[in-house]
């Protein structure tokens, strides 16, 4: 079992909903990355998804986009990136997934990624760019080797598909919130709540809402509805826009602390037997 | 040779090609490959296309014999295929009149496309005014410029320009930013490529869509001479024309495939476009296809004269057809295709779109090393009139 399923379970036992982080690796420089990492971890994220860029995102919007060709000015590759890993593992054992482009896996090469990976102490990744009908050897190896590679359903998924996408994920499933790329709204689309519902039926694992969310009212909203959610453009925006080391720090904590606040309040409260004798 | 038929069932020809996108698309893709494989057999909707390639288009295109290129080149007989003559000058509209009735048939009312030189979205936006569809064409900042003429045009014919600021302002991100605006609006608007790119059906579809030129050139060639040529050659940026062209050709294995690609400053400078020459195998834009990328997998900035072979990638079905030897990739500069451009004005009267010049500056080469009595098929893929302005700048010309 690796570390999202335990996490998952944890989470579980105290009925407690998953806040998930993204931020971009090496967005301003990879010491940047690693000090956040620490806060993230610090004010409640559960899971932290870090971003490996890629100079032609299709599934982002300006903010994530401009943040990769910022991280690849300043020189950063998959090969640091999994470094980077290694030395965030040396202090914390908070889950980690990698998101990423295909191009830059697959030019690394497929079984050289989950080997690497693995050894640095990622626990997943997230292709959004690589759907269950390709990669079929990928997936296959990232099995052997517990290895969690988490895949996305979407609005537009049709039943078939979904049926697809919760036999192959592992970890958890990626609701996309919107027809649409990654980025604050100012709300959440309409009909999710049913969607979401419907996914949750059938899935064994838990089902996360991303895209799109930005404060505390949405995190608690799309955590209402699921068993998590993740948040990626504010993050990004907030350490884009904070170029002091102090500064953001403050402002990525409040906005985490904000977020899992939200989450919080949509968890159920636990009842009188749970809180005198714990379950 | 053994020639599987290609693509398989998920879009794979050979290693290349499928469907790298991500979910929200999905059911777009299959559902677009569902109505076309419907459309393909319906005799009513080919009419409903034959009848506008014929009476809109003006197809067929006529198959040339540039006989004074050939006294002038002494070899091979070279024959055009006069893609320019069709409506708005290049072969661009045969998909794109192909697509927009394809649109018709989703029930859906807006068509997006990205462009380069621009030729794609002047298609793109003359069939959406003939069918009334709402039209947005993305563009490089870049090629805004480069082509100003053709922004006005697109705008006249009712579309939207939007001017693509990110990266290298190309035609790789105006790709990109149609397909984000596509992963945004897919309910309601439908996504017409302008080459044999992007994900499956697309290579698959658009190549039908442009099988006309090499069926037509095919008849045409038997007519004139009674059998097939020694060579076809076409220039290849995404590679449509070339694939139209190639596609109805690649059974007869005596006739050899040349796709001419864009060498730029040359193919051992950073400057160039030339994927099969000197790219690897990679994913962008949904298709797993050879790429102009780097040892970590981040995509290189290409470079052409011509901003419609200015592209990173190749349309997969070349990337197979490279690889099992089928057809073969050459490449041509800047500067020889600027005096292929020249070359065929001054001998033939024949302006040809600085893409199309590519293929003739191959054609400066090979036809004298051919003897008298074969036979080149060259597509001349567009017209130059767009690329008249930029040719005179770099001659020097004060317009």
């Amino acid at each position: 079992m690796n570390r999202i399923e335990n996490r998952f379970k944890e989470l579980k036992s105290k009925r407690q909903k998953a806040l998930v982080a993204f931020i971009t690796a090496g967005d301003p420089d990879m010491e940047t990355t690693e000090r956040v990492f620490g806060v993230l971890e610090k004010n409640g994220a559960d899971l932290v998804e870090i971003g490996v860029p890629f100079t032609d995102p299709l599934a982002d919007g300006p903010v994530i986009l401009q943040s990769a060709l910022r991280s690849l000015d300043a020189g950063t590759t998959l090969e640091k990136i999994i470094k980077l890993v290694g030395d965030i593992r040396k202090k914390s054992q908070l889950p980690i997934v990698l998101m990423s482009s295909y191009n830059p896996i697959f030019v690394y090469g497929d079984k050289r990624f989950i080997d690497d990976a693995l050894e640095a102490g990622v626990d997943g990744a997230i292709i959004p760019d690589l759907p269950p009908e390709e990669g079929k050897d990928l997936a296959a190896y990232a099995q052997e080797k517990e290895f969690s590679m988490i895949y996305l359903l979407a609005p537009t998924s049709t039943p078939k598909r979904v049926e697809r996408v919760l036999k192959q994920s592992d970890g958890f499933i990626y609701y996309i919130s919107i027809t649409g790329v990654t980025g604050v709204r100012s709300s959440l689309a309409e009909g999710i709540e049913e969607k979401v519902a419907k996914i949750r039926e059938k899935a064994e694992l838990p089902v996360l809402i991303g895209f799109g969310i930005s404060d505390q009212e949405q995190a608690k909203k799309a955590a209402e509805i699921s068993d998590g959610v993740i948040v990626g453009s504010a993050l990004v925006k907030t350490i884009q826009e904070n170029p002091d080391p102090q500064t953001c720090d403050e402002k990525v904590g409040a906005l985490i602390a904000d977020l899992k606040n939200g989450v919080m309040e949509a968890s159920p409260k636990p009842s009188f037997f749970q809180r005198i004798f714990g379950f | 040779m053994t020639q599987v038929k290609v693509p398989d069932e998920l879009g794979h020809f050979g290693a290349f090609g499928g469907k790298y996108v991500i979910e929200t698309l999905m059911p777009a893709l299959d559902e677009l490959e569902k109505v076309y494989l419907e459309a393909r057999e319906d005799p009513k909707f080919n009419e409903r296309l034959k009848y506008y390639l014929e009476k809109y288009v003006g197809r067929p295109s006529p198959l040339y014999f540039a006989e004074n290129l050939t006294r002038k080149l002494g070899g091979a007989k070279i024959y055009l295929k006069r893609e320019d003559l069709n409506h708005t000058g290049a072969h661009k509209i045969n998909n794109t009149i192909a697509s927009a009735l394809l649109t018709l048939r989703m029930g859906k009312k807006r068509v997006i496309a990205e462009t380069g030189a621009g030729q794609h979205g002047v298609a793109t936006a003359t069939a959406a005014a003939l069918f009334g569809l709402e039209c947005e064409v993305f563009m490089g900042a870049v090629d805004t410029k480069r082509q100003a003429l053709n922004v006005f045009r697109m705008e006249l014919l009712g579309a939207k320009v939007t001017a693509v600021e990110s990266g290298t302002q190309t035609l790789k991100e105006a790709t990109s930013e149609a397909i984000r605006n596509w992963i945004t609006t897919v309910e309601s608007t439908h996504y017409i490529i302008g080459s044999v790119v992007g994900p499956h059906p697309y290579p698959m579809m658009v190549r039908d869509f442009q099988k006309i030129i090499g069926e037509e050139a095919k008849k045409q060639i038997m007519e004139a001479e009674g059998r097939l040529p020694d060579a076809c050659v076409a220039c290849v940026g995404g590679g449509s024309n070339a694939m139209g062209l190639f596609y109805p050709f690649i059974e007869d294995e005596g006739v050899r495939l040349i796709g001419v690609e864009a060498a730029g400053h040359g193919v051992d400078t950073d400057k160039h476009g030339a994927t099969l020459s000197k790219g690897s195998p990679g994913v962008l834009h949904g298709m797993k296809t050879y790429l102009l990328h780097d040892s970590d997998g981040q995509i290189s900035e290409a470079h052409s004269i011509s901003a419609g072979l200015d592209y990173p990638g190749v349309g997969c079905e070349h990337s197979y057809l490279h690889d099992i030897k089928r057809a073969e990739y050459v490449s041509v500069t800047d500067a020889e295709a600027l005096e292929g451009f020249k070359l065929l004005s001054r001998e033939e009267g024949l302006i040809p779109a600085l893409e199309s010049a590519h293929a003739i500056s191959y054609v400066e080469k090979l036809a004298p090393k051919m003897k008298p009595d074969q036979i080149l098929v060259v597509c001349l893929s567009g017209r130059g009139d767009k690329d008249v302005n930029q040719v005179a700048d770099r001659m020097g010309a004060n317009l």
